[in-house]
């Protein structure tokens, strides 16, 4: 318990992959599936950006003159984190757009009703 | 540093490249580039197995001008060199193979942007086998599922639609499993190349340090590779995308796009965690037991199937069910007949939905097993491909799919114990449901059609591209048969300097 209060953005990040990964397995709406993926995308992004920052520190910008690396926090996971987004946002609206499509096709949001309705249709 | 050491980064630029130009060409025009690209892709692949089979040896081909552990990286050895020829090779006969059905699928205004899927999704699979940092990897296992959704969709249909999504669904929690492990292995060890990653671990391990986190890390990409190469019981979206995609696509989802992953999973137990520390944690027995599974029940789903295509597509559940218990094994054995297992299914697997796509138009359309009664006399190139890849998956001896067996029992039996046994009654059941399937739709193809049989017209196209496709099959899966020897004594030989 003392070290997931110690660690709180950890815990914070994991709860929200948690809420993220049950929404997108449990639910059948498709849009609600792809809130549940950002959710547990943004738990990921949470967990390594507070992964990089180190208290009392600056993001690893030359000002001043201060070149010591025990000035500045540790910039790879802001990369990380920067690439896992860009990834994240593509695939997000790749699924909307896929979604409306599906809207469209279907008149409903419900991924077994889909199913169903897909089924019946010629090969 | 010799020239065809640049050949792996050329070849993932090249790819890289044509999939930007293929975007302001006409259908025809990006058709020709990606044949071209995926040749000459294969050619320098060749050039460089050959060359690392020389020497013996393998390299790091530094990416930028940072070195390690900052820079980006890739590797080549001879495990690398050799899976990727055999999947260009694969890749190339799957386009050209099915290369007319796709002109008569694909919409001619949306024919480029299957190129650039193709393209992308070779890249992708290139970067997978190629790289040697987990970050790397995650970015490409992204542009792999994005491309193979894309692939899936192609053939505007409704039924491809719905297949696309729940592709889509279930690899993006695989992705999501497997970046939330690499995130926290990085906030471990420090590093992202999996060299430097091997020795934090190692360091740890020896420690008794981490030892939770670790295990956790395992299960984590573990479970994420595993449903995205569609381990059973987590297949469930992948009889639609196989069966209803284009025969092109079918092939190369079932061939390369599952076999990156399972490659990937093998690089990431034996270079970056350690093949001994892996065997340490339980996970491999989970992977075994689900592996075993997998290899009984996606023979039973393909046994029910009543479709040639969706029959080949649960057969592929049961063919990635040996890989996976293969690797369950916790031997050097193993995982050699699990990196076989992958070639061997590619060119296989990719054979079988070539031939049977053809097939099926040729005798009706109506893609039901009953209707390919007496093919063989129309389609006869198409029924001996088909009877090729039956009889090959089926197990008969001088065929790369026996040695399959072979190899899994060896280890089964170096094991000993429950493993041993299990093994060898899944085998039997796993063999004796295949040859049902398999043997029993081959034998169909040769039976003359009787007067009073629900036959339909067959409708013969002449395709010669589907043609010099499948001949090259036919000789890429005789050879695998034949060169078995030399091949597992390769990825021995690979294996040993992998670590």
């Amino acid at each position: 318990m003392q070290y997931l209060l110690v660690n709180y953005e950890q815990t914070a990040a994991v709860i929200l992959f948690c809420i993220g990964f049950s929404t997108m397995l449990l639910h059948k709406n498709l849009l609600k599936k792809i809130i549940g993926m950002d959710i547990m995308d943004a738990g990921i992004f949470l967990f390594l950006a507070c992964q990089g920052y180190i208290k009392g520190r600056v993001a690893p910008i030359v000002v001043n003159g201060v070149q010591s690396v025990e000035a500045y926090i540790n910039p790879v996971p802001a990369g990380l984190v920067l690439t896992g987004i860009v990834v994240s946002v593509s695939v997000t609206a790749l699924m909307l757009a896929l979604t409306v499509r599906l809207y469209y096709r279907y008149h409903t949001l419900n991924l077994d009703e889909m199913i169903a309705l897909a089924g019946k249709e010629e090969v | 540093m010799q020239f065809v050491q640049n050949f792996p980064f050329m070849c993932i630029l090249l790819t890289l490249i044509c999939a930007v130009v293929t975007s302001v060409l006409k259908g025809r025009q990006a058709r020709w580039l990606t044949m071209g690209l995926i040749t000459a892709v294969t050619a320098m692949t060749a050039t460089v197995l050959v060359y690392t089979l020389q020497t013996g040896d393998s390299y790091v081909y530094m990416m930028g001008h940072f070195p390690a552990p900052w820079g980006n990286e890739i590797r080549i050895g001879v495990l690398e060199a050799l899976m990727m020829t055999v999947f260009c090779f694969v890749t190339l006969f799957a386009f050209v193979g099915g290369m007319v059905p796709s002109i008569r699928e694909i919409e001619k205004s949306k024919y480029n942007i299957y190129c650039i899927l193709v393209d992308l999704m070779f890249l992708a699979l290139q970067a997978l086998v190629y790289t040697n940092d987990l970050f790397t990897a995650y970015v490409f296992i992204e542009i792999n599922t994005l491309a193979a959704a894309g692939l899936v969709m192609m053939r505007q249909k409704g039924r491809n639609l719905v297949a696309g999504v729940r592709y889509m669904m279930m690899n993006l929690v695989g992705s999501s499993l497997f970046l939330f492990g690499i995130s926290i292995l990085y906030t471990i060890t420090g590093h992202l190349l999996m060299a430097n990653i091997h020795e934090s671990v190692a360091a740890l391990a020896a420690s008794g340090e981490y030892k939770i986190p670790l295990t956790i890390v395992v299960a984590m990409v573990t479970v994420g590779l595993a449903v995205k190469s569609a381990l059973y019981p987590f297949e469930k979206w992948l009889p639609g995308a196989y069966s209803n995609a284009t025969p092109s696509v079918a092939a190369m989802l079932s061939s390369l796009v599952s076999k990156g992953y399972i490659f990937l999973l093998i690089k990431f137990y034996v270079r970056v965690i350690g093949f001994d520390i892996i065997c340490s944690m339980g996970v491999l027995d989970v992977l075994f037991i689900f592996g075993v599974l997998g290899m009984v029940m996606g023979s039973v789903n393909a046994v029910r199937a009543k479709t040639t295509r969706l029959m080949v597509a649960y057969s592929s559940v049961a063919q990635i069910g040996y890989i996976f218990a293969a690797l369950g094994l916790r031997s050097e054995i193993g995982i050699i007949c699990a990196l076989w297992h992958s070639a061997a299914h590619a060119a296989t697997k990719s054979m079988l939905f070539i031939s049977c796509a053809e097939m099926d138009d040729a005798c009706g359309g109506t893609h039901l097993r009953k209707h390919l009664c007496g093919a063989v006399y129309h389609s006869p190139l198409l029924a001996l491909a088909f009877a090729l890849g039956a009889i090959n998956l089926t197990g008969i001896p001088l065929l790369s799919v026996f040695m399959t067996k072979v190899t899994l029992t060896q280890a089964a039996i170096e094991v000993g114990g429950r493993h041993m046994a299990i093994i060898l009654a899944a085998v039997a059941i796993s063999t004796l449901l295949n040859a049902v399937y398999f043997l029993g739709t081959a034998v169909n193809l040769f039976t003359p059609t009787k007067e009073g049989d629900e036959v339909l017209p067959p409708t013969v196209r002449k395709n010669p591209f589907t043609a010099i496709a499948l001949i090259g099959m036919i000789a890429l899966n005789i050879a695998m048969g034949l060169l078995s020897q030399p091949f597992l004594s390769a990825l021995a030989e690979g294996l040993a300097k992998f670590a």
